[in-house]
């Protein structure tokens, strides 16, 4: 269990980083107009006057509790602002996760099944090119294809502003089917698909060459000459022998993906004015509100943290040589 | 004097080995096509950025407003961006900006994580295990979080976003460097080496680093890419260069800043900067995985 003294690292390094910010917490929160006794009130209400480790206890007693205090900007609880947003970015996340997986892991087994072909070679140098490009081109390029030049798909937003959805979840596309409002939903799937594209494309890359390279490795190993030998049909061969044993890498590479997924889904809500967690940091970070850009590092930094403990479970899952 | 010659004789034979390697590797390196095509386009992007005075139709920094979002003509190959700037002098610029800033960052990195690397995994002990419980720590953060929060305290600027990036890849490097470090340690030639009397430090500099170097170099060439993106990326969420330095990053982030007019008559001006970014990015990959299957023969294709 590495995961305890890695988190107190975390949580250690952000309340540090912040500290060193320039300028007096107190003093930004009230304004420059404050007189110096109203910001030793908040000051001692805040606790900066205790010592650095008492201000570090404090600080980690409130992030466990889920209170991060108030965005300076808008003045409501950070954590409040994080949840209001957290649905839109989880369901724009899950959305080029599934794009990533169901295209990348197709063609990186037909790649690694037909090595050297026309195909392999194609795909090849196209996922190196998809690591390539830098997110935000992506996305704005597929605007301008797209969104102006083909006029096919609808952009900037989450939905258009004339389509009305009953709040249930947070997610359109689920509470749109729940209400059985079903142009809603094909609303919200048109609005999905570019920015889903954007951010989905370089872990499609990244998944279709891991799963290729595995699948080479694996397609050589003793037991798949055996079924060979046995007379398997060479799909059971592929898909039953080979894939499931090549799937570990790929599963540990798509955990490390949530990391850079978080990344781009920053730049991605940023072109296209998607209303989420991302957005927000931007916000934050040209409002210098450090309130709110601590919260998500450190909800970040847990998450990513507790994406690739469960990964490393489905491991455990998946290969039964592999204790936890 | 018999142990300075015994010195001699060994860097002499080891000099004839790596002339053959070297030999190998090179042979093996350019007959690697996409690795040719990445070399050669890396060198054009360098030969840009050393000559960009001479290169450079116009000053990159030359505004002319009545002719905003003027597309590709004879005059300007490449169009004019949102101020009127010629967006080909821009891009003849920015590879000076976007690659300095890149190997800077990659270089820093790379002389940290592989001194981490070094103490650790030679070293062991105490230090060993608390260095990397920092670099697991460091490792925690997804990357761009990361290096928003040392921007953040730093201050947004181009040398603190490279300085911020540099952070984040120094566990990467430390962890190659310290697993290439262990498989080396305990081989006969460093044996060899301590009989004779050479001290920690003289045996990590002439027996361990140059063992080390293959998984080295190819994460410092493949940690390039990925610098290069960043670093656009922090310019682009206003932690990087600022406007009106042509960095390739800035140019496409002025570019979308000024308006999603952008979008209808400013096409060119996110196409070409994008061009340089992602082709200079691809060209340094093709090189690192041409290096990767170069140095390590049981990776050859």
């Amino acid at each position: 269990m590495q995961i305890i003294p890695v988190l107190l690292g975390v949580s250690i390094v952000v309340f540090f980083m912040v500290r060193a910010i320039p300028g007096d917490p107190a003093q930004i929160m009230l304004g420059q107009q404050a007189t110096q006794a109203q910001v030793e009130l908040v000051r001692e209400k805040m606790g900066l006057d205790q010592p650095f480790f008492v201000q570090y206890g404090l600080f980690l007693k409130d992030a466990v509790r889920g209170d991060l205090g108030d965005s300076i900007v808008t003045g409501r609880p950070v954590v409040t602002e994080l949840l209001v947003r957290l649905p839109a970015t989880f369901e724009l996340t899950a959305f080029a996760m599934l794009i990533a997986v169901l295209v990348g892991v197709p063609v990186g087994v037909i790649s690694a099944v037909k090595q050297y072909s026309l195909l392999d070679k194609t795909t090849s140098v196209l996922a190196l090119t998809g690591i390539s490009m830098p997110i935000f081109w992506l996305a704005m390029i597929l605007v301008v294809i797209f969104g102006v030049n083909l006029e096919l798909l609808p952009f900037p937003g989450r939905l258009d502003p004339t389509t009305a959805i009953t709040s249930i979840t947070g997610l359109v596309l689920v509470d749109s089917l729940l209400t059985l409002n079903f142009a809603g939903f094909w609303d919200g799937l048109l609005y999905l698909i570019m920015p889903a594209l954007a951010l989905g494309t370089i872990p499609m890359a990244v998944v279709m060459r891991m799963t290729r390279s595995s699948m080479l490795e694996v397609m050589n190993e003793d037991y798949v000459r055996t079924a060979r030998a046995k007379g398997v049909v060479p799909w059971r061969v592929v898909f039953k022998h080979a894939l499931r044993n090549a799937m570990l890498p790929t599963i540990t590479v798509i955990g490390l993906q949530v990391g850079l997924l978080m990344g781009g889904a920053i730049i991605t809500e940023i072109i296209f004015s998607w209303p989420g967690i991302g957005l927000y940091v931007y916000q934050s970070v040209n409002a210098r509100d450090y309130a709110s850009i601590q919260g998500v590092v450190l909800y970040g930094a847990l998450l990513f943290v507790l994406i690739n403990l469960l990964v490393d479970i489905l491991y455990a899952v998946l290969d039964p040589r592999v204790r936890l | 004097m018999a142990e300075a010659q015994l010195q001699q004789d060994a860097a002499a034979s080891s000099d004839v080995k790596t002339r053959s390697r070297k030999q190998d590797f090179l042979k093996a390196f350019f007959s690697n096509r996409l690795a040719v095509f990445g070399t050669a386009v890396l060198g054009v992007f360098i030969l840009m950025a050393v000559f960009a005075p001479y290169l450079a139709p116009y000053s990159p920094l030359q505004q002319n407003l009545p002719e905003k979002f003027d597309g590709p003509s004879l005059a300007h190959p490449f169009g004019q961006d949102e101020l009127g700037r010629d967006i080909l002098s821009r891009v003849i610029y920015g590879a000076r900006i976007s690659l300095t800033a890149g190997l800077a960052a990659v270089a820093l990195a790379t002389v940290v994580g592989t001194i981490v690397g070094l103490v650790t995994g030679y070293l062991g002990s105490w230090l060993d295990s608390s260095l990397m419980r920092l670099m697991d720590v460091l490792l925690a953060f997804p990357s761009i979080l990361l290096a928003i929060i040392i921007v953040s305290v730093l201050g947004p600027s181009l040398v603190n976003a490279m300085f911020a990036v540099s952070i984040v890849f120094i566990p990467q490097i430390a962890r190659v460097v310290r697993s290439a470090v262990i498989s080396v340690r305990e081989r006969d030639y460093i044996e060899a080496e301590r009989a004779l009397g050479a001290g920690n430090t003289q045996i990590v500099l002439s027996g361990i680093l140059p063992n080390s170097m293959a998984p080295l170099v190819v994460q410092a060439t493949l940690t390039l890419a990925t610098a290069i993106l960043d670093i656009a990326a922090l310019s682009f969420l206003g932690l990087g260069a600022r406007a009106p330095t042509p960095e390739w990053g800035a140019m496409l982030t002025d570019a979308f800043r000024s308006g999603f007019g952008v979008f209808v008559e400013g096409q060119h001006a996110i196409i070409f900067p994008g061009i340089a970014i992602a082709l200079a990015v691809l060209s340094v990959n093709f090189i690192g995985d041409g290096l990767r299957d170069a140095l390590d023969p049981r990776r050859k294709r």
